[in-house]
């Protein structure tokens, strides 16, 4: 392979240190316990001291968008799970989201308020994951149980819902897949009363810990211009100071109606990310236990004609409307009418501005289905705050940036 | 900064003054302008200057088997402002036998890797590009599978990769 001898192109004013003898090159990845995914850097080494850093992708392409323009718009939800397969629940929401866009379809006041509440269950169990994982290279490996713990009771509140614990393929388009039960209310109800204790503790572990703090404090610094002149969004931006936050200032679902505040930092420095995810938990718990109270009656699917929406189980066994449309629902050119348009329709993941771009061309297959994916903006940003500093900084970057090698690669 | 922002339209007509009359619609609240390959540059840092500051997203749609569709590529720019959170999405036409045109990573480094994912799946070439390298797809790779003309199942390439040896890699 030539990577390792290739121009390291983007190093700019430091290219005259490719000259230098005492560099030498060390691979981090693709196969590291601290990569977390499957990634791979190249790093150009002074002694401990990161000079440059090549990050290498594509060791988990698998043709998503190509598998998207042949699958249709409810059976792609499956190869969405599979993206960001840290936060599941999100990308269902962000794919349905971006369809009923392109289609023009309303959701029920109810379906809205159901997805908002899994949005947020996995928001916090994203950042569950990237803190604990930031935790967990700089050597505090209780803090991350603690946090993996809190993501098992948010599997069992998933599992309970849908059957399905980690791809959840949980929306459809126009509704959902399962309606909540009382037990799942239940086991939300109780997961909102318990998690705030464990995030206190968590708190307590982590956020004034003198080695954490030196291992992040002003460790990859991303100044407010830089961020959104590469692309930077969700946590990563809003760590450099960047107020944006499409919940806020695009509001879909039902976010309009609630009540939460954006968490910003300032410093733009891995403590900074870290310190946004721990407060956006507790934005999110907020957003869920108001969700829930106002959790409004009603239908979970929207009914045109009964066509979009899946039928119930009772209706398509005992009426022959249901029968037909549960039919219509697998055959070519019965479902819903898809215009001849493209559009783009994005939400807040957890990870920050997950968007679709579909083009239809009249049948229910996306002629293009293009998924912006945050981590691969966020990867890009990596030689830019690695430089200067030193190679075990390279895993609380790496962590703090949290990069799904699954959706960067798609 | 004024204080009430320019709207989209206002925006609009100014781009459409400096560099003659475009193509706009508007379909579910999206605002989207076609412009002309040539004048595209320019039009962008214009439009970086007005306060579209945030590239969200560079993308293509292979136009082969669309219907009525006049060009064969469609380049997609999504444009964002920080400030006011308004959206605008440029479209750039462009067609075979030598899709190209100027890359905008001397206005936004955002669109580094994203031209380089368009370049590796579609094969449009962004001229000015400081490191138009494929982006996941293998270096040894030779077709863009994102084409219409690209079947699903491949054509059997992985049978060609190059086997890594301990010795060799």
């Amino acid at each position: 392979m030539s990577i390792a001898t290739a121009d390291f192109g983007t190093s700019g004013p430091e290219a005259g240190a490719r000259s230098e003898d005492y560099l030498w090159t060390l691979n981090f990845g693709p196969q590291h316990p601290a990569t977390h995914t499957t990634l791979r850097i190249v790093l150009k080494l002074d002694g401990e001291r990161v000079v440059d850093a090549m990050p290498e992708m594509g060791y988990l392409h698998s043709g998503f968008e190509k598998l998207g323009e042949h699958l249709t718009f409810n059976q792609y939800v499956t190869v969405t799970d599979r993206m960001n397969y840290i936060s599941p629940m999100a990308n269902n929401v962000a794919w349905h989201h971006a369809v009923e866009t392109l289609l023009g379809i309303e959701l029920t006041p109810r379906c809205a308020y159901i997805r908002t509440i899994i949005a947020e269950l996995a928001r916090i169990s994203d950042h569950l994951l990237s803190n604990g994982a930031v935790g967990l290279d700089t050597g505090a490996f209780t803090f991350f149980l603690y946090a993996f713990y809190q993501r098992e009771v948010i599997y069992d509140i998933f599992e309970t819902l849908c059957g399905a614990r980690f791809t959840n393929s949980y929306t459809r388009v126009g509704g959902v897949s399962q309606d909540f039960t009382p037990l799942v209310i239940e086991k939300i109800r109780s997961f909102l009363k318990t998690f705030p204790k464990t995030l206190e503790d968590m708190e307590r572990l982590l956020t004034r810990n003198r080695i954490f703090v030196d291992r992040t404090k002003g460790v990859g610094v991303l100044t407010k211009e830089e961020a959104i002149n590469r692309g930077a969004t969700g946590p990563v931006a809003r760590g450099s100071g960047v107020t944006r936050d499409l919940r806020k200032d695009e509001p879909y679902l039902a976010y309009g109606d609630l009540d939460f505040q954006v968490c910003c930092a300032t410093a733009g420095d891995c403590y900074a990310r870290y310190l946004v995810r721990m407060q956006e938990m507790r934005e999110s718990l907020r957003l869920v236990a108001q969700a829930l109270e106002n959790l409004p009656a009603g239908d979970i699917d929207v009914s045109i004609d009964q066509r979009v929406a899946r039928p119930t189980k009772q209706q398509v066994y005992s009426s022959i409307e249901g029968t037909i449309s549960h039919f219509e629902l697998s055959m070519a050119n019965r479902g819903f009418e898809v215009p001849h348009e493209e559009s783009y329709a994005a939400i807040e993941a957890p990870n920050g501005e997950l968007g679709f771009y579909i083009a239809g061309d009249g049948n229910e297959t996306a002629y293009r289905a293009r998924c912006r994916p945050p981590s691969v903006l966020h990867f890009a940003l990596f030689p830019q705050l690695i430089r200067g500093h030193t190679l075990s900084d390279v895993v609380a970057v790496l962590g703090s940036l949290n990069i799904i090698a699954a959706e960067l690669d798609r | 900064m004024p204080s009430t922002p320019p709207s989209v339209d206002d925006v609009l007509a100014a781009l459409t003054a400096r560099v003659g009359s475009l193509e706009t619609s508007v379909s579910r609240g999206q605002t989207r302008v076609v412009v002309p390959e040539s004048l595209a540059f320019d039009a962008f840092a214009w439009l970086k200057e007005q306060g579209f500051d945030l590239l969200v997203d560079v993308t293509c749609v292979d136009y082969l088997e669309y219907k009525a569709a006049k060009h064969r590529y469609g380049l997609v720019y999504l444009l964002a402002s920080t400030a006011t959170n308004q959206r605008l999405t440029i479209r750039v036409f462009l067609d075979d036998p030598d899709p190209s045109t100027r890359s905008v990573v001397p206005l936004w480094k955002a669109a580094n890797w994203l031209e380089r994912e368009v370049w590796d799946l579609f094969g449009i070439r962004f001229t000015g590009h400081p490191d138009l390298r494929r982006l996941v797809m293998p270096e040894e790779f030779t077709a863009h599978p994102l084409r219409k003309d690209y079947p699903l199942q491949g054509r059997g390439e992985r049978h060609n990769f190059p086997v890594l040896t301990r010795d060799h890699s």
